[in-house]
């Protein structure tokens, strides 16, 4: 997927305004299935899987034993005993070699399944319109997955996104991905890349892994505590159990000008705080935003921060989450 | 949005894609098509205060798309006369109009001499294999 093809702004505002669609074929996928399935991916992912209703879908991290964050990612049932996680492309390999790695005592298949699918994101107001001229069938509701036809190709439609508009994720076999494209594209989904991608989601702050989470980073610290089901007993739960996390994830909007950037330190009452894991210009907000750790006694909405841009100190705020919410 | 490809006479041209039009001791700088072209949409312009020193291959600005951020070099030493405000507002213009709303700052320079070392509109074509 290229960064852009007309321009970064221009394929956000589509998405927010009529809908875009992106190639992610890049994204991975593991297959699990097995009478052992569920139990298994209950010991490695946060969430608590038996609560996945039967074609539903579910977020959740992939932690180490001292609760590190290996990947964040969504699983969803395509059976009683099967289901579809989708990982993030830098880290696939990573865990499927996790996931095989703990497989010993379960009954269950893992099976790297990235091979199998091309993906494309439709997302935006005008995603679901767009979709039912060309799927046979019901689209999935949110959170949830259905196997259709779309521009004839057999596909898994799920109803989920990045972007914080309505829409679906389509997995489709790598030799069918160039109709589903031409069909929606050929219908007035403005091609959207990586670039878009990034300011979508930060605009509604879900997480980018390797900017907003890492091995380094615990998800109670990153705010992803409500997908952490402790009593599931996953792998790093001993370790977050009790855990008084001294930093947090915070979302941030500059008061005046200036882009942050990944990296750049964020500085509390003039001393250095933290720093920003991820930073771009809201293209519907028109302001610098961004996430980043700061302390937590500093991680309240409200509070003034700085950030340092190379060298130019620019006032900025913490706000809540989402930076961007849609007019109703 | 996008603007034809040019490169107009008249003015000097520095290798890391800026442009120079002297007007006896002062001059005016900004970025070429090259250098637009290759930053995509620009959303923010961070221009340097009136009274900075510039030097000839250094950096003084910075320009930014939402992607990322780029550093503006200077084709020739001086002082810094007057920023081209409009920019704050109307960044865009260095995208639609690089050699003319584009324009980034004024310069009275210390080295005019420095004019020598630019490359005229048919080298710089050249360097760009145009």
């Amino acid at each position: 997927m290229p960064v852009q093809y007309q321009g970064i702004r221009q394929e956000h505002v589509a998405v927010r305004t009529h809908a875009g669609v992106f190639d992610v074929s890049h994204m991975g996928e593991i297959e699990t299935s097995g009478p052992g399935a569920e139990r298994y991916l209950q010991r490695l992912v946060s969430n608590d899987v038996t609560k996945i209703a039967p074609d539903g879908a579910q977020y959740s991290v992939l932690c180490r034993e001292d609760g590190g964050v290996l990947d964040d990612l969504f699983t969803y049932r395509l059976g009683p005993d099967r289901f579809l996680t989708v990982t993030n492309a830098s880290n696939h390999e990573r865990d499927h070699d996790w996931f095989a790695r703990h497989a010993d005592g379960f009954d269950v298949e893992v099976r790297d399944a990235a091979a199998d699918y091309a993906m494309l994101a439709l997302q935006g107001p005008q995603a679901r319109a767009i979709l039912a001229r060309h799927i046979e069938g019901e689209a999935p509701a949110r959170m949830r997955v259905t196997r259709a036809r779309v521009a004839d190709v057999d596909c898994l439609v799920c109803g989920t996104g990045y972007t914080g508009e309505d829409g679906v994720e389509i997995l489709i076999p790598p030799e069918g991905a160039v109709e589903v494209w031409d069909a929606l594209t050929g219908d007035g989904a403005t091609p959207a890349g990586l670039g878009a991608r990034d300011t979508l989601r930060l605009e509604v702050c879900f997480h980018l892994y390797g900017n907003d989470l890492s091995e380094d980073r615990n998800p109670i610290e990153a705010g992803l505590g409500w997908v952490c089901k402790l009593d599931t007993d996953f792998i790093g739960a001993d370790a977050l159990r009790g855990l008084e996390p001294t930093e947090a994830l915070v979302p941030f909007a500059f008061t005046g000008e200036g882009i942050p950037r990944q990296g750049n330190p964020i500085l509390v009452e003039g001393s250095r705080a933290g720093m920003v894991t991820s930073g771009t210009l809201s293209p519907c907000l028109e302001i610098g935003i961004g996430m980043g750790y700061v302390p937590v006694v500093s991680s309240s909405p409200g509070t003034k921060i700085e950030v340092d841009v190379r060298g130019k100190l620019r006032p900025a705020e913490v706000r809540e989450r989402p930076l961007y919410r849609k007019e109703r | 949005m996008s603007v034809a490809e040019s490169y107009p006479d008249g003015l000097l041209y520095h290798p890391e894609h800026d442009w120079a039009k002297v007007d006896g001791d002062t001059a005016t700088f900004g970025i070429t098509w090259y250098a637009q072209d290759q930053l995509g949409e620009v959303v923010f312009f961070d221009p340097p205060e009136v009274g900075a020193q510039v030097s000839a291959g250094s950096a003084y600005a910075e320009v930014e798309s939402v992607k990322a951020v780029s550093d503006v070099f200077a084709p020739m030493s001086g002082e810094v006369l007057e920023v081209n405000e409009a920019l704050k507002e109307t960044p865009e213009n260095i995208n639609e109009d690089p050699y003319g709303g584009g324009w980034m700052v004024r310069v009275r320079l210390s080295e005019p001499s420095e004019a020598d070392s630019l490359m005229d509109v048919n080298a710089y074509k050249q360097s760009l294999g145009r």
